[in-house]
């Protein structure tokens, strides 16, 4: 299967997505007018992933600044992983936020309460 | 005097192109200002759906009038001791002004924890438009400023209403 990578823009988060390590990566800002178009790609690999995953799968999600219209778009891509995790794979999210950037931290707490993923929560000093 | 205090301030048409001008200038000036990082993401989250609403909702029905003046959407970012200030103005249909309204009274009776759960409820059970719009931006703008949404309605003409925002970030 074919890795997904997209380099960053000011509104849109560097892609990296590997099927063959089991590792998807978002890093950056993701604050597009709309989303749904960008997010759209990403999604449909996950599908695609999902029919033939690792045992394990790391989810890195290492935002700077997302806005209320990718925050759905994340929830789907969430909704995704959830719908395989515990069957061929087991999913970890790996969500990342900066030293004192509570609204990150309550942004991961959020899905972590919809969803049924396990969230680890990675403080770092910078992004 | 408030004047004195702002540092952009912007009047017509809301573009993909202009948001991101904005976004990078308002940057460069809170990090010239050397505000911590925790202020200037709060900032800047809150500025990206302030200006994301005008981008999205800044229509006006009667648009004979002048088409340029019936686009226009207006908004000032200040800066007031500690606190910033943005203020938003966009025209809306008249019978839109008692969904928002009922809308932005909901979001401003509730606490902090109120917010956190309702977001959560919108987020995992509200529609999404075909602009790609969920619903959240005004819930999340009163969570990340931390203050009540202060907002008046103008009346224009027959069909349209003129929306005025202000939002404090303590």
């Amino acid at each position: 299967m074919e890795n997904l990578t997209l380099e960053g823009s000011a509104k849109t988060p560097t892609v990296d997505f590997n099927a063959a390590k089991g590792t998807l990566e978002l890093k950056g800002r993701s604050i597009p007018e709309n989303s749904i178009e960008f997010f759209k790609p990403l999604n449909d690999w996950v599908e695609s992933y999902g029919k033939s995953p690792q045992a394990q799968t790391e989810v890195n999600i290492k935002l700077e600044y997302f806005n209320t219209s990718s925050s759905k778009c994340i929830l789907d891509f969430f909704k995704k992983l959830e719908v395989i995790n515990g069957k061929s794979t087991n999913v970890n999210i790996n969500w990342y936020f900066e030293e004192d950037d509570e609204d990150m931290e309550e942004a991961g707490e959020d899905y972590g309460a919809i969803l049924n993923l396990t969230f680890k929560m990675i403080e770092v000093e910078e992004i | 005097m408030e004047a004195d205090n702002i540092m952009l301030s912007f009047k017509g048409l809301v573009t993909s192109d202009l948001l991101t001008s904005v976004l990078n200038i308002m940057e460069s000036k809170m990090e010239h200002l050397d505000e911590s990082p925790k202020v200037r993401k709060k900032v800047y989250n809150v500025l990206v759906e302030c200006l994301q609403n005008l981008y999205h909702h800044s229509e006006r029905e009667n648009k004979e009038v002048d088409e340029l003046e019936s686009d226009a959407a207006l908004f000032t970012i200040s800066k007031l001791g500690e606190q910033y200030v943005i203020k938003t103005g966009n025209y809306i249909a008249l019978d839109q002004v008692p969904i928002l309204k009922g809308k932005l009274d909901t979001i401003n009776s509730m606490d902090k924890d109120g917010l956190k759960t309702y977001y959560q409820e919108v987020l995992s059970n509200g529609e999404r438009s075909d602009k790609g719009t969920a619903g959240l931006g005004m819930i999340d703008i009163a969570r990340k400023s931390g203050n009540k949404l202060e907002y008046s309605f103008l009346e224009v003409d027959n069909n349209s209403s003129f929306f005025c925002l202000t939002i404090k970030i303590a």
